[in-house]
């Protein structure tokens, strides 16, 4: 890459060339960090009255209290139910569209659509679908002798907000997989197949490692999606329930701050996902460093 | 190592267009053959249907006395050599050359004695460890060898193998190729629109125009009897002279020039005439080409001589020491004077 350095006459255009982005990244992101930070460390009453600071015993309630281990385990298994569905059902349909000579654009467009729909719009729809009331899908259920009912089964919920997650999400690992799966010059397939590699062997000697580099960053982004852009998603289908069992860190940090008004335990929670998003940041740029080029 | 056999095999594309004529060929054991054409003659489609890449729209192909029409291209028996190479970039050389033993379940010991034995004919063995992306491009080209030997097949399949390398090395490998495929001994189908390397790998060589042959033969025959003015102008560096001219009288009439014609043709004509077979003879000879110099082009070992005879463009090589005027006097042996018919372009006689 070149790069071509250039140079202003005057010494305040630059600064004031960058100051919109800038403005807007520290009004609306440093800002309300240091904010949190700061709020971790305070304890407030619900009327804003009086604020003490209390030290880190924000953080030592955080992690005595059995509610917010159990939103860490929820995240956990939400987040890789969301990245693995997503990836899977995404990478199976774009090997399907590898194969198609014909209409594989009209196929790609259509299944770029989902991605345009609202997480609230989506999450609403999926709540009507799998409403234990008037869902077409409890009907069915019903029919082979499954009781599904995710207002009072944390299961189904949990199952529920991860379809919804990942129906959003499919379109966009879709798309990456579809142009790294076209990356993949043919001639390096065709001499798979010369070498005696079945169709699965190919996929998963040839093929599959030379994704790697798609599958990492999306497994990277998909991490992110799940852990903290769900927030609509379940806030439109389950609120966190049924007693916490959708209740991911995101979700918590709005319920502890803004429905049960404990602004320091909700800002030491977002402080802790802070250092989340920071450590999923270092990791994937330590990886595609090292593992993405061969 | 088999014979090849190809039964009037076409290739139709579901869009209606015909890549390949039902073409009839008969490949030897142990021959290098040489399928040469223009881009779009059909003759990698012709390749890949033998390998099993592309399916075979009529006819059939033997591959020994087995039709494999419907055989996978692992079940074919036969080693590709891609154009650009198709090493996989993710495994180390060693991997590469043993990823189509390995599928096949070959036991590890052969394996590793293979590897190795063709390392050391490819002098690769130094980079076994590396990846592809790790070697130069004539690596790389050895590499792909490499893949095709170590499987020791009945044929190898070579798709223009040598069209991403520099012209030195491609001189280089050219050379190899031709040792080691005589060594080996194995059948070889070779495709390239290089007519040079044609020329010079080919035990026979076949030229496809448009989806047929055009002609098959050693490469002497079709450098020396070409079968058509495609042939002509396709085979030979500079490309053979083609002349409009008339017969009569057993001569062949270009303006106030005759030579003699092979044959018993008459009337209108292609005279072909390669740059190399044109000498220069005394001024005033009876019948002479009288050739109007426009430019020369030196070459080292010999000099090009553009020009033109009673209008048409005309290049003739000369040694570089001559000394050219505007004009020069000159004559062909009648067993180097080629005619062909001016409507079809058929070689007459």
């Amino acid at each position: 890459m070149s790069t071509k350095r250039n140079t202003f006459r005057h010494r305040t255009l630059p600064y004031l060339l960058i100051a919109p982005q800038l403005v807007v990244t520290l009004v609306f992101f440093m800002w309300p960090a240091a904010q949190a930070v700061i709020q971790s460390f305070q304890q407030e009453d619900a009327f804003g009255l009086s604020t003490t600071w209390v030290g880190f015993q924000n953080y030592q309630a955080l992690f005595a209290d059995p509610d917010y281990l159990n939103a860490l385990k929820v995240t956990v298994v939400f987040t890789l139910g969301v990245t693995a569905m997503s990836l899977g059902l995404a990478l199976l349909l774009a090997l399907a569209v590898d194969r198609m000579v014909k209409s594989a654009t009209v196929y790609t467009t259509l299944l770029v659509w989902p991605y345009a729909v609202a997480p609230a719009v989506s999450g609403v729809m999926w709540w009507f679908m799998f409403n234990p009331t008037i869902g077409i899908f409890p009907y069915l259920l019903r029919m082979v002798g499954y009781d599904w009912n995710h207002g009072l089964h944390g299961t189904d919920a949990m199952i529920l907000v991860v379809l919804a997650a990942s129906w959003n999400q499919i379109s966009y690992n879709f798309l990456f997989f579809v142009a790294g799966l076209q990356s993949i010059p043919a001639s390096l397939r065709e001499a798979a197949a010369i070498d005696g590699a079945g169709p699965a062997k190919r996929f998963w000697t040839i093929t599959l490692p030379l994704l790697s580099p798609t599958t990492f960053f999306l497994l990277v982004v998909n991490f992110v999606y799940a852990m903290f852009n769900t927030f609509a998603t379940i806030h439109a289908t389950t609120q966190g329930g049924p007693a916490g069992s959708t209740n991911i860190l995101v979700y918590k940090v709005f319920n502890d701050g803004f429905i049960g008004l404990n602004l320091g335990s909700s800002s030491a929670q977002s402080v802790v996902l802070l250092f989340i998003v920071i450590a999923l940041t270092v990791v994937q740029f330590a990886w595609v460093e090292r593992r993405v080029q061969y | 190592m088999a014979a090849i056999t190809l039964e009037s095999v076409g290739k139709t594309y579901a869009g209606g267009v015909t890549a390949v004529h039902a073409i009839d060929l008969a490949i030897e054991d142990g021959e290098f053959l040489v399928l040469v054409g223009p881009s779009g003659c059909g003759k990698s489609t012709l390749l890949r249907m033998i390998a099993g890449l592309e399916t075979i729209s009529s006819g059939a192909v033997k591959i020994g006395n087995r039709v494999v029409n419907q055989v996978e291209p692992a079940e074919r028996d036969i080693a590709m050599v891609f154009q650009n190479y198709a090493l996989y970039p993710h495994m180390s050389v060693r991997e590469n050359l043993a990823y189509g033993l390995k599928n096949r379940g070959v036991p590890k010991d052969e394996i590793a004695r293979r590897v190795a034995e063709a390392a050391k004919i490819l002098e690769i063995g130094g980079f076994l460890d590396r990846k592809p992306r790790a070697l130069s491009g004539g690596q790389r080209q050895r590499v792909a060898m490499g893949r095709a030997i170590v499987r020791e097949p009945a044929a190898f399949l070579f798709d223009e193998p040598l069209s991403n390398l520099d012209a030195k090395l491609r001189v280089q490998m050219r050379g190899e190729i031709k040792q080691l495929q005589a060594r080996l001994g194995t059948t070889s189908i070779y495709v390239t629109h290089d007519q040079l390397e044609a020329m010079t790998l080919a035990h026979r060589l076949v030229v496809l125009n448009g989806g047929r042959i055009e002609q098959v033969g050693t490469p002497l025959e079709v450098y020396r009897k070409p079968a058509s003015t495609f042939v002509a102008a396709f085979i030979g560096s500079p490309a053979m002279n083609l002349l409009q001219a008339e017969v009569s009288g057993g001569r062949v009439r270009l303006g106030g020039a005759s030579l003699p014609a092979p044959g018993a043709a008459e009337g209108k004509v292609t005279l072909g005439l390669r740059p190399e077979d044109l000498q220069r003879t005394r001024p005033g000879a009876e019948g002479a080409l009288l050739m109007n110099v426009a430019y020369v082009e030196e070459l080292g070992a010999q000099r090009l001589v553009h020009g033109t005879v009673g209008g048409q463009s005309l290049v003739c090589a000369q040694p570089v020491e001559s000394d050219l005027g505007d004009t020069l006097t000159l004559t062909a042996d009648p067993a180097a004077v080629h005619l062909f018919d001016a409507a079809s372009g058929k070689r007459l006689g």
